[in-house]
């Protein structure tokens, strides 16, 4: 009974959303849309780091490099032929990808793909490290990939970017990639694979003792990442119409880490809500930016830059109140929503995840 | 027919010797106790039969249940467990964060034959060996009274709970042979009683062969069939546990003597 009634209004949820991704696309001005659009990027990308990051508890920051993969490969075969020569005006392209033109989903798929292969290799040494040793080793390898596509010039176009990407505008087509991604996730995560992440997250000797291979299934969780990350890059380079080795700083990674963070390491719901309140709470707050005359005196402290002070105050009174973010290893659940409705005094006294 | 042998496995860490020629055979269906002073070596002992250490030198020698010799020597835990060997630990190990029925169906992981790609998407195949081990892991928590408390976090049990907990999701993984390391340790004497019960019980019910660390003697000498201790890595008895009670090194190395007796 429970079970039929969740489904139904999941499917209702899921509908509402689509409807309000139509309404988005065609309704909103290009402002409305582009933030809708970045939420989704950076809810795939902190999705795929909380797959490693939050369920399997490998803590690696190489989310930035991922995504610089995915981002190049649709920068590289989605700039229509013709238009190549002038993009690539100081070094030509490489005669053999020069006239390679892809579709926008096969550049993301094959660029998720080049991001999971890119990972096993890192994979392979690095996940033997634990905590801060592998965060330091991700971090460096992030970097490396960005070097080598700075310095391969005839694929990359260097320091200069690829420019003319075709943009992609449409709510609708990121909202089916973002639907399609959670859905996978939260599938994989409540199968007998998730199951074992969280084992290894929890306590990796006894998840050996159990019989879980742990290269296998880090490995895998890994790559599973960056593969998703490979995606949401596409997209955010597709997005931007321009891609730069300079967007792929180490410190992009950690947007996505302040996302799951605050929505809560281990919960797929909780990076779904960190994501928007990042994304659209930054944007929101571009009030604090401008002049701001009160009673006809100006306020000096409204200037440029002052949204970030303003952010920066917020996350530290959510970290120092809410120390496991806002839903903790908590998901988001239709039982849990009753639950709430019915005693929204009570629910958060109450530890554990309760099933009906 | 025996399921376990070490020949003479040694284990050094630097200049220290932990354990030192370690000789055992463990038989089917026999319960076999190791016991010893605090730094003995006994936990270093399972850590080589279970793949945590490697040996400096000797061979581990598992014996599966078509009768085959497996040399384990050096194989992953997780390899070792598939074969057929689970253990708990010392200091309790649970997943703490995760439901008690989570613990349990964790252990079942190890049968999947499904990839990942038929788990995520749920196929048919993947669904029917999830109910079947679903089937299990509910039988099995019913048999040991876990089951109203599956949806509580392991961390959130009494301790004495917590032990039970652990050995129920070495059950689970269907073993052969079960290591217990001090399964006893903490317990009061009714706990350590009841705790005796349940072990012969589940060795009859699910025909197991238990090798167990132990310093509760009432446990020990109730229910082991053998017993081997050991002193600074030595092996210094073996026998029954009527042999070892009249044991004299065994006594001197509990006891200690008196220099001029």
């Amino acid at each position: 009974m429970a079970n039929k009634r969740n489904l139904i209004l999941t499917i209702i949820l899921l509908a509402a959303f689509f409807a309000l991704a139509w309404y988005v696309n065609f309704e909103t001005d290009s402002y409305i849309r582009r933030v809708v659009n970045l939420c989704m990027v950076y809810a795939i990308i902190g999705l795929s780091m909380n797959l490693t990051n939050g369920f399997t508890g490998q803590f690696s920051l190489g989310q930035a490099g991922f995504m610089a993969i995915g981002a190049y490969v649709v920068g590289i075969f989605t700039v229509p032929v013709a238009l190549r020569p002038a993009v690539f005006y100081a070094a030509p392209m490489n005669p053999l990808i020069a006239d390679i033109y892809m579709p926008l989903w096969l550049a993301l798929i094959i660029g998720g793909l080049l991001a999971a292969l890119v990972a096993f290799m890192i994979g392979t040494p690095v996940l033997r490290l634990r905590g801060d040793y592998l965060a330091v080793a991700t971090l460096g390898f992030s970097e490396i990939i960005r070097i080598v596509i700075t310095n391969a010039q005839s694929i990359t176009n260097g320091a200069l970017g690829i420019k003319d990407i075709p943009p992609l505008n449409d709510v609708r087509y990121i909202f089916a990639f973002t639907a399609v991604i959670f859905v996978f996730i939260t599938a994989l995560i409540n199968s007998s694979y998730g199951r074992a992440f969280k084992a290894i997250r929890e306590d990796e000797i006894a998840a050996e003792a159990m019989g879980i291979d742990l290269f296998k299934h880090k490995c895998l969780a890994f790559m599973i990442s960056a593969f998703f990350a490979g995606i949401g890059g596409g997209l955010y380079g597709a997005l931007l119409g321009t891609v730069d080795p300079k967007n792929f700083l180490f410190t992009l990674t950690y947007n996505f880490l302040l996302i799951i963070v605050l929505g809560g390491m281990g919960s797929i719901t909780g990076s779904m809500i960190g994501a928007v309140l990042v994304t659209a709470g930054l944007e929101f707050l571009r009030v604090f930016d401008e002049p701001l005359d009160l009673f006809g005196m100006a306020i000096p402290l409204f200037r440029p830059g002052f949204r970030m002070v303003i952010f920066s105050v917020l996350l530290m009174v959510l970290v120092l109140f809410w120390r496991h973010g806002i839903m903790g290893t908590r998901e988001f659940t239709w039982d849990n929503f009753f639950a709430f409705c019915k005693n929204p005094f009570g629910f958060f006294g109450r530890k554990g995840a309760h099933k009906a | 027919m025996t399921i376990l042998r070490t020949d003479g496995i040694t284990m050094r860490f630097g200049g220290v010797v932990a354990v030192n020629n370690l000789q055992i055979d463990i038989n089917e269906h026999e319960i076999v106790a190791l016991i010893g002073p605090n730094g003995a070596g006994k936990t270093t002992a399972f850590n080589m039969i279970t793949g945590v250490y490697t040996p400096t030198s000797g061979n581990v020698i598992y014996t599966d249940a078509a009768g085959n010799d497996i040399k384990i020597t050096g194989k992953k835990p997780s390899a070792i467990a598939k074969l057929g060997i689970a253990r708990t630990f010392q200091n309790i190990r649970l997943f703490k964060e995760l439901s008690v029925y989570e613990n349990v169906m964790i252990a079942k992981h190890l049968h999947l034959k499904a990839d990942f790609m038929s788990a995520a998407l749920h196929l048919p195949h993947y669904n029917a060996e999830q109910r079947q081990a679903e089937a299990e892991v509910e039988e099995l928590l019913k048999k040991v009274n876990l089951w109203d408390l599956r949806e509580e976090q392991a961390f959130s049990l009494p301790y004495g709970q917590q032990r039970h907990l652990e050995i129920v999701r070495a059950l689970a993984t269907n073993p052969r042979l079960l290591l217990l390391d001090e399964p006893a340790a903490g317990m009061n004497p009714k706990e350590t009683d009841e705790l005796t019960e349940f072990i012969s019980q589940i060795r009859d019910e699910y025909n197991l062969t238990i090798f167990m660390i132990e310093h509760h003697m009432d446990l020990v000498m109730g229910i082991s069939d053998r017993i081997y201790v050991l002193d600074f890595g030595q092996t210094i008895a073996s026998g029954t546990p009527l042999e070892i009670q009249n044991n004299e090194r065994v006594i001197a190395a509990y006891l200690g003597v008196e220099e001029d007796a």
